[in-house]
C-alpha cells in the first residue's frame, strides 16, 4: 500500500513498495500517459514531475516518496492540454509515432520552468530522452517556440 | 453496404470474460477510431468502403495501412479528400479490420505499412475511392432536385446546383448516396488540379500524443485482464529442457507459469511488475542446441570466406568485369562490412488476446493486418472467419512489426488461458535480444582502372545473409534473393543503380546464420550505399578526381539520380569553401523505394577523434508529394535511424545469443549528436516513390565520405564508436 500525490490528488494505491512508480502510475493509478521505454531510466519515456523535477519513474520504486512529493504525469501537466510546451508540439507537429513524447514534453516542461529562455546547449543537456522516429530537431523547435511564448510552468 | 459489425462477437465476449472474472483495473479500450470497429453506427450506411458521412456531415475515412509516426493516415486521408472534395476540418480516420476485409473480398487492399509503401501502393484505389464517393454524393443531390448531375459540383462537403444556386449538404445526401450504384467509370483529377494534395496539412492525430491519452497497445485495459511476460531461449532455436516452476509460482500476483511452445516460458499475473520480477525469478533449464557455439567471430569468419567463394548469385552484369580488372594497369580494392541492428522500437513488442474455443480477437499495433490474422488464425487452431485483429497505433514499426512471431506467442498464451483476456508484453530486454535484425553483410570492391584514372570494370562481391530465405523461402528465385541487391539493380522502377560501369559484376554470395534477419528501415540499401558509394569515393580520392565529378561522368544515362545529387552539391556549396569549424564534405546518392535520394554532409573530427555532424542536406525527388512536411520530418528521422545505427549500432553474438540487451549496451543517437537537416523535396512528378525509408540509405554514406575528406580515414566497418577517427 502506498499513499502517492498524483495530479494534486492523493491517492491509495495497493501496490507493493518496491515496485518502481512508473508501474504504480499505469498499473494501479490507471495513468497510461507515462510509457516504460527499457526500465533503466537509459531512454526517458517513463519521465515524469517530483516536485518539478523531471525523473525517470522507472528507476523510482514506491517506498521512495511519500504524500509531501508532488508528482505530476502528462495528464496533470495541465488541465486542459494547453501547457506552452503541448501547444507548441501541436503548432509544429513535432510527435511522430508519439511514443516517447510524453516524456519528451515533460523533460521540456521541466527545463523551461527552471530555464525559461534555455539555449540550444542548455536542451542538450537536459533533453537526453530517447526518440526512434527521430523527432529531435522538431522537439528542439518546440522548445524554442514555448519558451518564445513565455512559459508559466 | 452491408454494415461492419463482425467485431461485436468479440465485444460481447469481453463482457461475458468480463463478468466471469475479477475486475481489476476498470475498463480501458482506445476510442473507435484506433480500434477501428468498423462504421460508427448502424443508422449510418457508407457511401463506400472508404468513407462514411454522418448527418452532421463528419466524414469518416477508413484506413487499412497502419499509422505508426510515418504520417501515412494524413496522407491517405488527404488523397481520399482530394477527389470526394469534403470539408477537411470534419475528417477523422478510423482502422479497418483484416477480418472484415476477408468478409469483402479484400475490399480495402493490401494492409502491409512497410517498404515505404503505405502511400505510393495504395494511392490510385484511395483516390478513387474518394472519387466514387463524391459521385455518388453529387448524383443523389441532382436526383433530389431532379436536375442532370452534370449541372452540379461539390466542394467542402456541400452540393451546389449551378444554375439554380440551390445547395445541399454531403451529410443530406449521403444516405441517398449509399444506395446508388458505385459509378462504372472513376475519372482522377490531374496533378496539376490537386489543391489538398502536395499541401503540409497537420497531422490528423497530433493531439492526443501531447497528453498522453493516446492508447497504444501496452496500455490497454480490459475487464479481467492478466498481463504475461514472456521469455523465449536467449539463443535462436533453442528449447525449453525443464521448468522449476515454484521458483516463480507463489511470487505476489502470479497466477500462471507457463510453457510456450517449445522454446518460450511466461509467468502470468495481475500486473506487469508482478509479472517481470517473478519471470526473474523464474529458473529455466534451456537446451541451446548447437548454436550455442556461434559467435561473431565465427560469423565473421563465414561471410569472409564467402568473399572470395566461387559461386555466387548475380545481381547485376554487363561486359566482362573480372576480365577487365584483370587486364586494368592499376586495381583498386577494398572490403567493408556492415553489422546486424536491432529496430528496438520505443514500444516493446506486445498484444492483447482473448482466445475460447469458437474466437480469437486480438488488439494489437501491426504493421500488417492481414499477416498478423493469418498468424493469429495458425496460432489460435481457428478459421481466419474466427480471428480478427483490432488495430491500435503503433509505437514505431520500422520493420519489426511487420512479423509476428510475438502475437504467435501472445495467441499460444492466451489459448492455455481461454475466455481471459491477456496482455502480454515484452520487456525490453526481450525486445533486444528476441530481434528480427539488419543483415549482416560483408562486401568485397574491386575496380579497374586505366592510365587515365577511368574505372574500366568494377566486381561487388557481397557476402552474407539473405533476408528471403529466413522470411520468405518461397519468394526465393532459384535460390537467390532479389532483394540483396536493392539500389544496384539494372532496371526496374524500384532501387536502380544510378551509374553506367564499361564491365560490371554485382554478385552475392549467401551465408546464412541462426540470427534472424528482418527488414529494417531501409534494408539491403543500407549497406549498399554504404558499399558503393564509399568505394566510388576511394577511387576518386585514389584517381585524384573529385568525388562527385566522378560520379557525374557515370551518371549520364541517369538524370533523376543525377539530379537529387546536384540538387545536394550547390545546396552545401560543393566545390566551395568550407564553413569555418567544417573540415570535411561527403556526398553520396541512392535509388530505393521508388525515390531518387542524395545527402551531402559537413563535418568536423577534433584531435580526441569525436566526430561532429555540422549539417546534412538531403534531396528527395519521389515523383509526387503528398504532404511537403511530412516528407520533411520522414527525412529527419530516417537520418536519426541511420546515424544511429553509423555511430553506435551493431548487435553483437555470443554462445549463441545477442549480447545486446537494453539501450545502456545499444545506444542510439540523442539531441545532443543531432545534426541540422535541411530537406530538399523536388518531385518531378510521373511517378510515385515512397519516403520513409530512402534518405536513411544516404545518410551514413554521405557521412563516411565526410570522415575521409576531414581526416583522410576510410572507415569501411561501423559502428563508428569502434572505430579511431584521429588523424593517421
Amino acid at each position: 500500500m502506498a499513499k502517492l500525490n498524483v495530479n494534486g490528488a492523493v491517492v491509495e494505491l495497493d501496490v507493493a513498495t518496491e515496485t518502481p512508480l512508473l508501474w504504480a502510475l499505469r498499473d494501479h493509478a490507471g495513468l497510461t500517459g507515462t510509457k516504460y521505454g527499457c526500465g533503466i531510466a537509459a531512454c526517458g519515456a517513463c519521465t515524469v514531475h517530483i516536485d518539478g523535477q523531471a525523473i525517470r519513474s522507472c528507476i523510482t520504486p514506491v517506498s521512495a516518496l511519500d504524500e509531501s512529493q508532488k508528482i505530476v504525469t502528462i495528464e496533470g501537466l495541465s488541465p486542459d492540454g494547453n501547457h506552452p510546451v503541448q501547444v507548441a508540439w501541436r503548432e509544429l507537429d513535432v510527435p511522430q509515432c508519439g511514443f516517447c513524447q510524453s516524456g519528451m514534453i515533460m523533460a521540456a516542461a521541466a527545463l523551461l520552468a527552471q530555464t525559461p529562455r534555455p539555449t540550444d546547449e542548455d536542451i542538450n543537456v537536459a533533453m537526453s530522452n530517447i526518440c526512434r522516429c527521430g523527432t529531435y530537431n522538431r522537439v528542439r523547435a518546440g522548445i524554442h517556440k514555448a519558451a518564445a511564448g513565455g512559459i508559466t510552468g | 453496404m452491408a454494415p461492419l459489425d463482425n467485431v461485436a462477437p468479440s465485444r460481447r465476449l469481453l463482457l461475458k470474460g468480463a463478468a466471469a472474472g475479477a475486475v481489476l483495473f476498470g475498463f480501458h479500450l482506445p476510442p473507435k477510431q484506433a480500434l477501428g470497429q468498423g462504421a460508427p453506427s448502424a443508422q449510418v450506411p457508407e457511401v463506400n468502403a472508404w468513407v462514411v458521412i454522418h448527418p452532421d456531415d463528419r466524414v469518416v475515412l477508413r484506413m487499412a495501412r497502419s499509422e505508426m509516426g510515418q504520417g501515412t493516415r494524413t496522407g491517405l486521408a488527404q488523397m481520399i479528400a482530394e477527389e470526394l472534395h469534403c470539408d477537411w476540418s470534419k475528417i477523422s480516420t478510423e482502422y479497418v479490420t483484416p477480418g472484415q476485409s476477408l468478409a469483402r473480398n479484400r475490399a480495402w487492399g493490401a494492409f502491409l505499412t512497410a517498404g515505404s509503401q503505405g502511400i505510393r501502393n495504395s494511392q490510385d484505389y484511395v483516390r478513387k475511392g474518394g472519387a466514387a464517393a463524391r459521385i455518388m454524393l453529387v448524383a443523389a443531390a441532382a436526383t433530389r432536385w431532379g436536375v442532370p448531375a452534370a449541372e452540379c459540383t461539390a466542394k467542402d462537403s456541400v452540393v451546389t446546383h449551378g444554375p439554380t444556386g440551390r445547395t445541399l449538404r454531403y451529410g443530406e445526401v449521403a444516405a441517398d448516396a449509399a444506395k446508388l450504384t458505385p459509378p462504372a467509370e472513376v475519372p482522377l483529377k490531374d496533378p496539376s488540379d490537386w489543391t489538398v494534395i502536395n499541401t503540409s496539412k497537420p497531422r490528423l492525430d497530433t493531439a492526443a500524443k501531447t497528453t498522453g491519452s493516446l492508447i497504444y497497445g501496452s496500455d490497454l485495459k480490459m475487464p479481467g485482464m492478466l498481463v504475461a511476460v514472456p521469455r523465449r531461449c536467449p539463443v535462436f532455436g533453442g528449447t525449453v529442457r525443464a521448468i522449476d516452476r515454484a521458483s516463480a509460482a507463489a511470487l505476489p500476483g502470479v497466477r500462471h507459469v507457463l510453457q510456450v511452445g517449445d522454446g518460450a516460458v511466461a509467468v502470468v499475473a495481475d500486473t506487469f511488475w508482478q509479472a517481470k520480477t517473478a519471470l526473474d525469478a523464474l529458473k529455466v533449464d534451456w537446451d541451446v542446441g548447437e548454436n550455442g557455439q556461434v559467435s561473431s567471430a565465427t560469423i565473421d569468419a563465414r561471410l569472409t570466406e564467402g568473399l572470395d567463394a566461387a559461386e555466387a548469385f548475380i545481381g547485376n552484369q554487363n561486359g566482362d568485369a573480372r576480365a577487365a580488372i584483370g587486364a586494368a594497369p592499376r586495381k583498386l580494392e577494398a572490403v567493408y562490412s556492415y553489422p546486424f541492428q536491432n529496430h528496438a522500437p520505443m514500444e516493446p513488442m506486445n498484444a492483447t488476446v482473448v482466445w475460447t474455443a469458437e474466437r480469437c480477437d486480438v488488439w494489437c499495433p501491426t504493421q500488417n493486418g492481414e499477416a498478423a490474422l493469418a498468424a493469429t488464425a495458425q496460432a489460435a487452431g481457428l478459421p481466419q472467419q474466427q480471428c480478427d485483429i483490432h488495430r491500435v497505433d503503433l509505437g514505431g514499426g520500422f520493420g519489426r512489426r511487420t512479423t509476428h512471431d510475438w502475437l504467435i506467442d501472445a495467441v499460444l498464451i492466451a489459448k492455455q488461458i481461454p475466455g481471459v483476456p491477456i496482455k502480454t508484453m515484452w520487456t525490453r530486454e526481450e525486445d533486444m535480444v528476441q530481434g528480427r535484425y539488419h543483415p549482416v553483410t560483408k562486401a568485397k570492391l574491386t575496380a579497374g582502372i586505366d592510365a587515365n584514372g577511368e574505372i574500366t570494370g568494377l566486381h561487388m562481391r557481397i557476402s552474407g545473409q539473405s533476408i528471403l530465405s529466413f522470411v520468405f523461402p518461397n519468394a526465393l528465385q532459384a535460390g537467390r534473393d532479389p532483394v540483396v541487391f536493392q539500389g544496384l539493380n539494372p532496371t526496374g522502377n524500384d532501387s536502380r543503380i544510378g551509374y553506367s560501369f564499361p564491365n560490371l559484376l554485382i554478385d552475392h554470395a549467401m551465408r546464412n546464420t541462426h540470427v534472424p534477419p528482418h527488414f529494417w528501415r531501409g534494408v539491403n540499401h543500407n549497406q549498399n550505399a554504404v558499399y558503393l558509394e564509399c568505394f566510388l569515393d576511394e577511387v576518386a580520392h585514389a584517381t585524384g578526381q573529385d568525388p562527385l565529378a566522378l560520379r557525374r561522368k557515370l551518371m549520364a544515362n541517369h538524370p533523376k539520380h543525377l539530379g537529387v545529387l546536384n540538387a545536394v552539391a550547390e545546396r552545401i556549396g560543393w566545390g566551395g569553401p568550407l564553413p569555418e569549424g567544417v573540415q570535411g564534405r561527403g556526398i553520396a546518392q541512392q535509388m530505393g523505394f521508388g525515390s531518387y535520394v542524395a545527402a551531402a554532409a559537413d563535418v568536423s573530427v577534433n584531435d580526441q577523434g569525436v566526430l561532429r555532424i555540422h549539417r546534412i542536406v538531403a534531396a528527395t525527388d519521389c515523383g509526387y508529394a503528398v504532404n511537403p512536411q511530412q516528407i520533411q520530418m520522414q527525412v529527419e528521422g530516417s537520418f536519426v535511424y541511420g546515424l544511429s545505427a553509423l555511430l553506435y549500432g551493431a548487435c553483437t553474438v555470443k554462445d549463441g545469443a545477442i549480447e545486446q540487451t537494453n539501450f545502456d549496451t545499444y545506444n542510439v543517437l540523442r539531441m545532443d549528436e543531432m545534426p541540422k537537416v535541411e530537406t530538399i523535396v523536388m518531385p518531378s512528378g510521373g511517378f510515385w516513390g515512397g519516403v520513409g525509408e530512402p534518405t536513411i540509405m544516404v545518410a551514413a554514406p554521405a557521412v563516411l565520405n565526410a570522415i575521409f575528406a576531414a581526416t583522410g580515414k576510410r572507415i569501411r566497418t561501423v559502428p563508428l564508436k569502434d572505430q579511431d577517427l584521429r588523424r593517421a
